[in-house]
């Protein structure tokens, strides 16, 4: 029987059978960011292990530091700092790559690693981060994992892994003209419930797939770990190999040649056995917001936001009725009325060049309503420098955006910056829970043009509909 | 880590499907880069009145007395999806919670709960939902059993199993076959070259 991509690779990293269900991996590359990073980092350090393979590891600064202009390592989380000179001490007594603050290649993880050639198809990632799976895209077997597991991989190149069961999700048809990655991700959760993948490795394939550029591939295996996934890929193809060519970390010359060759042998057999299989039609998938607290609750934007009667068969009535109070919302409303108080464009889902540049095309000769709070952060120094270059940043500030220095920055609220109590944000990031972005605000996951959109509207529209839209 | 063989002691329900790591411990709560000083700030946004503050909101279940010493954690489906922060293990074993029974679990949060002795024991929805009171989890048997002496069986694999019982350290356990590691390393290392830094 044939082997889908994910075997092969398991298969080819496969130490040794611990039991019947868990293998000894070999881990490739190892990704850390300062705020889960420096905890394992520390801990290995004071248990004596050294790293055993630290030109294969890498950390970034991203989580905790600052994205406004003119940063420093003082932080506006209180204790923030200590995360950022802990992180800095660890990676240089062990001898790890550092992308610190100041160097042009410093951004978030996720962004960075496929800009610098540190993933590539066909090897093991791993990083104490969920979303790491976004790596997937590259054709990478690159996973979520604990610090402690951070460690284990520190200090033994490999990890326990207990071998998840295989999915795959064909998109046939084509996406509609305004229809993203994003929107395909959200529409995947609505339809199939934040537990649809269950621990599996999701394969994604299918024609609408394989025209997916390798940036919205990464946006597309973003959200898999909002789906309870162990990881996503995608199997590598001519798209992939052309975009990494020349990259700082991907092999040169006669390797190249050689890592390319054997990457073609990365797909799933025809014959192959998927534990499990899904498929959609592309031409079903509409731009999509969340309305809830849980990125399954999403729906087509112009929808009414649902009653419990339609969406009974993922949530209890107990969460549909709390996610419903939390977003200050009633069953069977329209969405696009509710006023927007703040619009944010960036983290590792949506913020590339790709992300920036159809959000700026949006918000070129058009200013944010009155009273909307927006603001764009750009995933790398690269994404920055390369945007700047094209006057992309001018067109985010003209159109009253804030521009900022590459991290994580408010897709989260970890004690520093966050949008108010019962705000209303509309937002490029991948999770809406309850007091994500800020105690008691309101997020509204979508795409980049969505965010564009809305900031200019004042409220959620998609953006085929901006045209229409009279201030 | 504890080694867990057995375990009586008083079940919390808190049943919501989709419990994330933000609920259970707030990015906002981990304030230190290590691995501690984190029980209170378990739930806290739903255990406090105010964001910050430490005043208990008396309607939340983790503050009635009745469940004080509950040692046991009932959840909804998918739990601890979300963020992988180990922090939420940390916090809930800092706690006292040694079990937590739940429909599902997000994959990484299982793997954070087992590494620090935490066993996640994985029912079907309508017995968590039905099962109260103190409950024994015997990890050995694999299973969860009521006052009322019923039985529910829970499956889970054996390294997870061995390790929770053992109280092992994994980083300890794999340097056993770091010969086989390195072995293995230097022929991929022709194979793959590429990969080697």
């Amino acid at each position: 029987m044939g082997k889908t991509i994910f075997e092969k690779i398991w298969d080819r990293h496969l130490v040794t059978d611990l039991d019947s269900a868990t293998g000894l991996i070999l881990i490739d590359r190892i990704l850390l960011h300062e705020r889960t990073g420096s905890v394992a980092l520390e801990s290995l350090a004071a248990a004596g292990r050294p790293v055993a393979a630290p030109r294969q590891a890498f950390a970034t600064m991203d989580h905790i530091v600052d994205t406004l202009p003119g940063r420093t390592d003082r932080t506006i989380m209180p204790t923030g700092t200590a995360f950022i000179e802990a992180t800095r001490r660890a990676a240089t007594a062990a001898g790890i790559t550092l992308f610190d603050l100041g160097d042009p290649r410093q951004g978030i993880g996720h962004v960075i690693s496929p800009e610098l050639g540190i993933v590539l198809p066909g090897l093991t990632l791993v990083c104490p981060d969920s979303h790491t799976c976004s790596q997937g895209a590259i054709g990478a077997l690159a996973w979520g994992i604990g610090s402690s597991e951070a460690e284990h991989a520190l200090a033994t190149s490999t990890l326990r892994v207990r071998r998840p069961g295989t999915m795959r999700i064909t998109v046939d048809g084509v996406l509609g003209v305004g229809v993203t990655a994003k929107d395909l991700a959200l529409h995947l959760l609505a339809r199939f419930g934040s537990s649809g993948a269950k621990g599996h490795v999701v394969e994604y394939a299918g024609a609408a797939v394989r025209a997916l550029d390798v940036e919205a591939r990464l946006t597309l295996c973003n959200m898999a770990t909002e789906f309870s996934a162990f990881s996503a890929i995608i199997a590598p193809d001519e798209v992939v190999f052309d975009w990494l060519a020349g990259r700082p970390y991907a092999p040169q010359g006669a390797l190249w040649a050689q890592a390319v060759a054997d990457w073609r042998t990365l797909s799933s057999d025809a014959d192959a056995k998927f534990d499990a299989e899904l498929r959609v039609d592309a031409a079903d998938v509409r731009p999509m917001v969340t309305w809830g607290t849980s990125p399954q609750q999403a729906m087509p934007i112009g929808a009414h936001v649902p009653g419990h009667a339609d969406v009974a068969a993922r949530d209890t009535a107990e969460s549909h009725a709390r996610a419903l109070d939390y977003m200050g919302l009633r069953a069977w409303q329209a969405l696009d009325g509710e006023p927007i108080d703040a619009a944010f464009i960036g983290s590792c889902t949506n913020s590339r060049l790709s992300d920036l540049r159809r959000a700026a095309a949006i918000l070129k000769g058009r200013h944010v309503a009155d009273g909307v709070r927006a603001i764009c952060v750009p995933g790398s120094g690269a994404v920055k420098a390369a945007a700047k270059a094209e006057g992309i940043d001018q067109v985010f500030r003209d159109a009253g955006f804030e521009w900022r220095e590459p991290g994580c920055s408010m897709c989260f609220f970890a004690g520093g910056e966050s949008f108010g109590a019962q705000e209303r944000v509309i937002t490029s990031t991948n999770r809406n829970f309850e007091s994500r972005q800020g105690p008691g605000t309101r997020s509204h996951l979508a795409s980049p043009e969505t965010v564009a959109a809305s900031a200019i509207a004042g409220r959620i529209i998609a953006a085929a509909d901006l045209k229409d839209f009279v201030a | 880590m504890t080694p867990f063989t057995t375990l009586t002691a008083i079940a919390l329900p808190l049943i919501r499907d989709n419990i994330d790591t933000d609920a259970i411990i707030p990015s906002r709560e981990m304030k230190g880069t290590g691995k501690t000083g984190l029980a209170d700030g378990l739930f806290a946004g739903w255990r406090y009145t105010e964001v910050g503050g430490r005043v208990p909101d008396p309607g939340f279940v983790l503050n009635d007395p009745a469940y004080a010493d509950a040692q046991i954690l009932l959840g909804g489906a998918n739990f601890g999806c979300g963020s992988s922060r180990e922090h939420a293990a940390w916090a809930l074993a800092e706690y006292g919670f040694r079990v937590v029974i739940a429909p599902s679990f997000n994959p990484i949060f299982r793997g954070n709960c087992v590494r620090n002795g935490i066993v996640p024991v994985v029912l079907d929805p309508a017995v968590v939902g039905e099962v109260r009171g103190p409950l024994t989890v015997d990890l050995m048997a694999q299973s969860v059993i009521t006052t009322g002496g019923e039985c529910h069986m829970f499956a889970i694999d054996a390294e997870a199993k061995a390790m929770l019982i053992g109280g092992l350290d994994a980083i300890d356990l794999t340097l056993q076959h770091r010969g086989r590691i390195d072995a293995v390393r230097a022929a991929d290392r022709l194979v793959r070259p590429w990969v080697y830094l």
